[in-house]
């Protein structure tokens, strides 16, 4: 479980990295998608991998997940969520205005 | 517990929320609750600022959960600091802001309020995780306040702004993930405690996680190679929101401070002095760098930026000689370089407004009306960013060639100052002399109808007299920084005070 969390954390951030230095702000916005799921993923790891066990307390739990990180990983997707619906509008704002979708407002040569 | 620590959030967030309900209801009283929102708070920090001039440390446990579980609030000097700061400058940018500024879009109040907010947070909070919290928020109020007014290159702008932030933030949860998965802890005292002691196998992922944070704090500051967002952001953004934007490049700074002051402090043994070799270079090329791109500017809000720029290199230079004295004339310094700035950026925009068409390009043009009046203040205002004498750009640069006068790198900094120096003085001169002297007819039909004068100039000379009084009092604000300085480089003082709240009810 440990190589393959680590293989998708690493192939969303490759992801990301390289759509955000994409020229047009779709893969933009995509690229910074990616890279909060990545960054939500790793953040949930850093608990430490556990399967089945509960997060808070139970008599009958043998051990425990650590609740931290699920708690702030949750403040990261909502945040992520708003930042990332912030973007995309801003996008959309910048192509009506800027009459192109590059991210420096200028048409391909 | 005293709920005085966390009035500088809860007063922003509440008018925040009331400006919201009531703004559709009667827009005519936007105006005087956010000026009593921004009063209440100056009060509330100078109470704060009493409360801690003699070294005590305000720990405020959010829902009483004592630290390090919950969430802790910490007003000690330096953050009482920052927040005086924040509140004069909010006032004087809101002093502006009433004369049209906020009519030209909605909920200006609102995100004003929420940007102090955001601001008044990061200053406070004593959790590392908090603060990327925070973060969030003042840079969410930022965004609407940069787009405030639109246009095409304030979009294009605010876009660049939004996503290099955006990449910001991703690092800082890679940075924060790291530290919790290594110490198991996100408040900032107990991190200190437990990176001082810190396994051998752990070190290297402690200093990786450590210098990204720098990175990230670095894009805040708008350190050399990550300040290409700031120009652009700045110039095109409302005069009102450029100068309030002054103090945003201090939150990095800010950051810098606190973080490598205490969690990689002198006292953090294995990870000791980690950003020590980084930050001294960096800030001079970013010094440099910055006064270059003053020189070269095309506009005169553009050459604010890049100063705002150079403002940074020359704080984080004091910072990075990791000293009483270079910490003490970083932090004199610091609210000097933020009032100067606010300062210039409002008074670009009444000359811009003055020359119809050439707007604050720095092109010979027809003469400006009220040329006496703005030419003096911009005289004044150069004098005070270019650091002459006798005001207390001055005396902050004094201060921190003195601090350096032992420093094995003295005849890099002591260089690099004094040619930053006189290249700021000519970017003002040739700007001055350009806007002012070169006049080639009679003054140009004002693009928009003007307010009254004094009116106009009333949040400037207030600016410049909050500057007058840093050198007037210097004596004694000096002595204040110092005590300032000393707490920060003492963190055992800030872990005891909040690792040893707990018990009080």
């Amino acid at each position: 479980m440990e190589l393959l969390i680590v293989l998708i954390i690493g192939v969303l951030t490759a992801c990301g990295v390289y759509l955000t230095l994409r020229g047009r702000t779709f893969p933009v916005v995509l690229g910074l998608t990616f890279l909060s799921y990545a960054v939500n993923l790793f953040l949930f790891a850093m608990g430490r991998l556990t399967v089945g066990q509960p997060a808070i307390i139970d008599p009958r739990a043998a051990a425990y997940a650590d609740p931290v990180p699920q708690a702030l990983v949750l403040t990261a997707i909502v945040i992520g969520f708003a930042m990332t619906a912030f973007v995309i509008v801003l996008a959309l704002k910048a192509r009506a205005e800027l009459g192109n979708d590059h991210v420096d407002g200028r048409p391909a040569p | 517990m005293n709920h005085l620590a966390i009035a500088p959030v809860l007063t922003p967030l509440l008018a925040g929320i009331l400006l919201l309900l009531l703004g559709g209801a009667c827009p005519s009283m936007r105006r005087p609750l956010s000026f009593i929102a921004v009063v209440i708070q100056i009060g509330v920090v100078l109470a704060l600022m009493a409360a801690t001039h003699d070294g005590a440390i305000l720990v405020y446990a959010l829902g009483h959960w004592p630290a390090p579980f919950g969430i802790v609030l910490v007003v000690d000097r330096l953050a009482a600091w920052l927040l005086i700061i924040t509140a004069l400058l909010a006032f004087f940018v809101l002093l502006h802001a009433v004369q049209g500024d906020d009519r030209t879009g909605q909920h200006f109040h609102v995100l004003f309020q929420l940007q102090l907010f955001g601001l008044n947070g990061a200053f406070l909070t004593g959790d590392l995780f908090n603060l990327f919290v925070f973060f969030e928020i003042l840079l969410l109020a930022s965004y609407g306040l940069l787009l405030h007014g639109g246009g095409p290159w304030r979009v294009r702008a605010g876009l660049h702004f939004v996503v290099v932030n955006l990449l910001g933030s991703t690092l800082f949860l890679f940075a924060v993930g790291t530290l919790y998965g290594i110490f198991g802890a996100l408040n900032m005292a107990d991190l200190a405690q437990k990176v001082a002691v810190a396994s051998p196998e752990n070190v290297p992922l402690a200093r990786a996680s450590g210098l990204l944070l720098f990175g990230v704090f670095a894009l805040k500051a708008a350190l050399l190679p990550f300040y290409l967002w700031l120009p652009a952001t700045y110039a095109h953004a409302g005069a009102t929101v450029a100068a309030l934007f002054a103090i945003m490049t201090k939150v990095g700074a800010y950051c810098i401070l606190r973080v490598y002051g205490l969690i990689f402090g002198a006292s953090a043994g294995p990870v000791a002095g980690l950003i020590e070799p980084w930050l001294l270079p960096l800030a001079l090329a970013t010094l440099i760098v910055g006064l270059l791109g003053a020189l070269a500017s095309g506009g005169l809000r553009q050459q604010t930026a890049y100063l705002v720029v150079a403002s940074v290199g020359s704080l984080l230079l004091a910072f990075g000689l990791n000293r009483v004295a270079g910490v003490a004339a970083g932090l004199y310094y610091l609210p000097h370089t933020t009032f100067a700035t606010a300062a210039l950026f409002l008074l670009a925009d009444a000359i811009a407004r003055r020359r119809g068409e050439s707007d604050d390009r720095l092109d010979p043009a027809a003469a400006i009306a009220d040329a006496g009046v703005l030419g003096g203040l911009f005289f004044i205002i150069a004098v005070a960013v270019a650091g002459l004498p006798p005001l207390s750009g001055f005396l902050g640069k004094f201060l921190l060639l003195r601090a350096a006068l032992d420093h094995p790198l003295l005849s890099w900094i002591m260089t690099a100052v004094l040619i930053a120096g006189l290249l700021g003085l000519i970017a003002l001169a040739r700007t001055g002399s350009l806007l002012f002297f070169r006049a080639l007819s009679p003054p140009a039909k004002a693009s928009k109808p003007l307010p009254a004068l004094l009116l106009e100039m009333a949040p400037i000379i207030g600016l410049l007299l909050l500057i007058l009084g840093l050198t007037v009092a210097g004596g004694s604000i000096v002595e204040q920084t110092r005590a300032i300085a000393a707490q920060v480089l003492q963190p055992q003082l800030y872990i005891n005070a909040v690792m040893h709240s707990g018990a009080t009810p």
